[in-house]
């Protein structure tokens, strides 16, 4: 008996130790998700306190993801865009989520005390989680600020349907042509998938720690 | 022509605007130059604090044994362009030209200057008649000054 148990935990250990290896070689894809890839789960702090992630959305049909943040203008133009998103799409059954993946040694504005303070002046009517260690952002390969995901629901969890820009014009929304994320969310809320799935924006670098 | 649109661009401190095929054009005039191309903006901070070095690199472009030719290309909006850009860049009167990229649907202009490019700035693009390379990335002096010595000599004339 103690012996199948000394031998199950060599394994165990073995496996660990393997798995623990495989991770400090590859500790994260660097270039994060494509289309049809499951999305990663995860679970950060939001601005009134509460852990929240794609799970805690149990009802949702899908989501939206969007990383942006306090400082960058490209983000600052597109906040009532997000807003509207949320405003439109909750109720159909895809949420959004703001996520705030940069340092705030870099860049101080977008730290987690001024997020809550930006939340509460626009009234953000979506939860805004702060990715204090970047994991998030560097597993779904986020590259700049603002960068959306449309996630769809799966019997077992979430595949990525849509990657890039919320429109086709950063400077002026009255001037957009081209709706990225809602047409994405509408294709799917069709039962089709998204005509453009991936598109790519100008904005900020996400401000990634230094050494 | 062309010179003396530089030239009244430089008097006037004006900024004018170019296209990717205007910049095209350029490329292919300037045959055996090799073009160091900045996509930069105003309100971004991280592009403003690099725009030294390539200050520097302007001034120094005759050190390098071949004509090199650095050009600083705002995506600035066209609104901001009397009431922000212009101002700026007379304010800090650097040697480099100074250019308003004028184009719309980034989802497709992105690509046109590199698939590669994900759309974030600083970006700079360095372009020789034989290859070129998109730095996503923001530079110090040195780490500049490497990089256009770096390209320069796996690029010979």
């Amino acid at each position: 008996m103690t012996t199948t148990i000394g031998r199950i935990g060599i394994v165990l250990a073995l496996v660990l130790c393997a798995c623990s290896m495989m991770m400090a070689q590859n500790p994260i894809a660097p270039e994060g998700v494509k289309i049809g890839d499951n999305a990663p789960e995860f679970v950060l702090k939001n601005v009134d306190g509460a852990v929240i992630g794609p799970r805690t959305f149990a009802a949702a049909k899908g989501l939206i993801i969007v990383f942006t943040c306090n400082h960058c203008p490209f983000s600052v133009k597109y906040e009532d865009r997000i807003i509207a998103l949320q405003r439109e799409f909750a109720a159909k059954g895809f949420p959004l989520i703001a996520v705030n993946p940069n340092d705030t040694i870099v860049s101080p504005e977008d730290s987690y005390s001024k997020m809550q303070k930006r939340a509460a002046d626009k009234a953000f009517p979506f939860p805004y989680l702060f990715d204090e260690t970047q994991v998030v952002a560097q597993r779904y390969g986020a590259r700049r600020t603002p960068h959306a995901y449309v996630l769809l629901r799966t019997r077992t969890g979430w595949t990525v349907e849509y990657i890039g820009a919320i429109d086709d014009n950063a400077d002026n929304a009255a001037e957009a042509t081209q709706y990225f994320v809602a047409d994405a969310v509408n294709a799917l809320l069709k039962g089709t998938k998204p005509a453009q799935p991936m598109t790519k924006a100008i904005g900020c670098t996400i401000k990634w720690k230094k050494g | 022509m062309i010179v003396g649109l530089v030239l009244a661009a430089l008097l006037s401190m004006s900024v004018p605007d170019i296209t990717l095929a205007d910049l095209e054009r350029r490329f292919a005039a300037g045959s055996d130059t090799v073009f160091v191309v900045n996509f930069w903006a105003t309100w971004c901070a991280p592009c403003v604090a690099e725009l030294p070095a390539f200050d520097h690199l302007a001034r120094t472009s005759r050190s390098y044994g071949r004509p090199v030719k650095v050009l600083l290309v705002s995506l600035d909006a066209h609104r901001d362009r009397s009431t922000t850009l212009e101002p700026f860049v007379r304010k800090r009167a650097y040697a480099c030209e100074v250019v308003r990229l004028n184009e719309t649907s980034p989802h497709l202009w992105i690509d046109r200057v590199d698939p590669a490019w994900q759309g974030s700035i600083p970006a700079t693009w360095i372009v020789a008649r034989d290859r070129r390379v998109l730095h996503e990335r923001e530079f110090t002096r040195r780490e500049l000054i490497d990089t256009v010595k770096s390209f320069l000599s796996r690029s010979p004339r």
